[in-house]
């Protein structure tokens, strides 16, 4: 076990393995996410309430909740990162935060967008709304908190503890329908009873909530790529690799 | 397909511009999303190739790295 453990913390085996992945996870996105949405927007009849605004679901429920799962990523990666002290835990806890950053944004907008035709208001501060709000601003005081230090090394524990200390966020996000009186609705999708979702309005969705998780992978090994780069620049595989690069 | 004809599926009886705003937003933020890194990437190259010919000049040697 602690051989694998050391094997995976490897930048250099990391940058091998996810460089044969990355392909592999684009197809996936690729056809996952355009098969979802052409699907949703243009084959499921529209809800029989909400009329054609509940397209919106097949995007904004998928950024919700990459949102969320992107966050315990980092918040694991940042404990790793102090606890062992394992360099490529602190360059993926750092990369989440653009990417977690940009989807809660997205849930945020959309949610909006699909809030005016159906409630009727862009905005209420219900226990939801706020709670996703507040994950957005902890994402990008990950991300500021990052920038503000000049000794990296200090920067990442910084994070790292701010990383676990907002995963408190995560179940109020997720109970929040449960615990307060919302307009939001509860979760339609449930994974130990019957879904209150029609099956031909839930395929769809099963596709496009794949489609962003893969996506969240891709876009992530990108980051964490550069990052590797970047740290390692003093090794020789790094150079041998961008020289090599260079006379393509 | 639900719609009858393209010009049913733009208006999406009158929530079109909902949807269609909500959709463009999120295809511009996941574009970005790759733009970011595979640019960054780019010059990275860039700045990499001229830190090793300096490197090169000062005949500093690199380490193997941990693994």
């Amino acid at each position: 076990m602690w051989g694998w453990f050391h094997k995976w913390s490897s930048p250099r085996w990391f940058y091998q393995l996810s460089g044969r992945l990355l392909p592999w996870l684009a197809v996936l996105t690729a056809l996952t996410l355009v098969a979802g949405v052409a699907w949703g927007l243009l084959f499921v009849p529209p809800d029989y309430k909400q009329g054609n605004s509940f397209r919106i679901i097949y995007i904004h429920v998928p950024a919700a909740a990459v949102a969320m799962a992107g966050y315990m990523v980092m918040a694991v990666a940042g404990a790793i990162s102090l606890i062992w002290r394992i360099k490529l835990a602190d360059m993926v806890m750092k990369c989440c935060a653009p990417i977690g950053a940009a989807l809660t944004f997205l849930a945020l907008v959309t949610g909006a967008i699909w809030g005016k035709p159906t409630w009727g208001t862009w905005w209420v501060w219900d226990a939801r709304i706020t709670s996703v709000l507040v994950l957005f601003f902890l994402y990008v005081g990950v991300l500021a908190l990052y920038e503000a230090f000049d000794n990296k090394e200090a920067a990442g524990r910084a994070c790292a503890i701010l990383a676990l200390v907002g995963a408190v966020n995560i179940p109020v996000i997720y109970w929040s329908v449960e615990w307060w009186y919302s307009l939001h609705q509860p979760a339609s999708i449930s994974f130990t009873g019957e879904s209150s979702i029609h099956p031909s309005m839930l395929r769809p969705l099963i596709l496009t909530i794949i489609g962003f998780y893969s996506f969240f992978a891709v876009s992530l090994l990108l980051f964490v790529r550069n990052e590797i780069l970047n740290r390692e620049r003093n090794t020789r595989w790094v150079r041998e690799l961008i020289l090599a690069d260079s006379k393509v | 397909m639900y719609f009858n004809n393209i010009q049913e599926l733009w208006a999406m009886a009158g929530h079109g511009p909902f949807v269609w705003a909500a959709y463009g937003i999120t295809l511009a933020t996941l574009l970005a999303l790759l733009w970011v890194p595979l640019r960054t990437r780019q010059q990275q190259s860039r700045n990499l190739r001229a830190y090793y010919r300096r490197l090169n000049a000062s005949a500093t040697s690199l380490t193997d790295g941990e693994n």
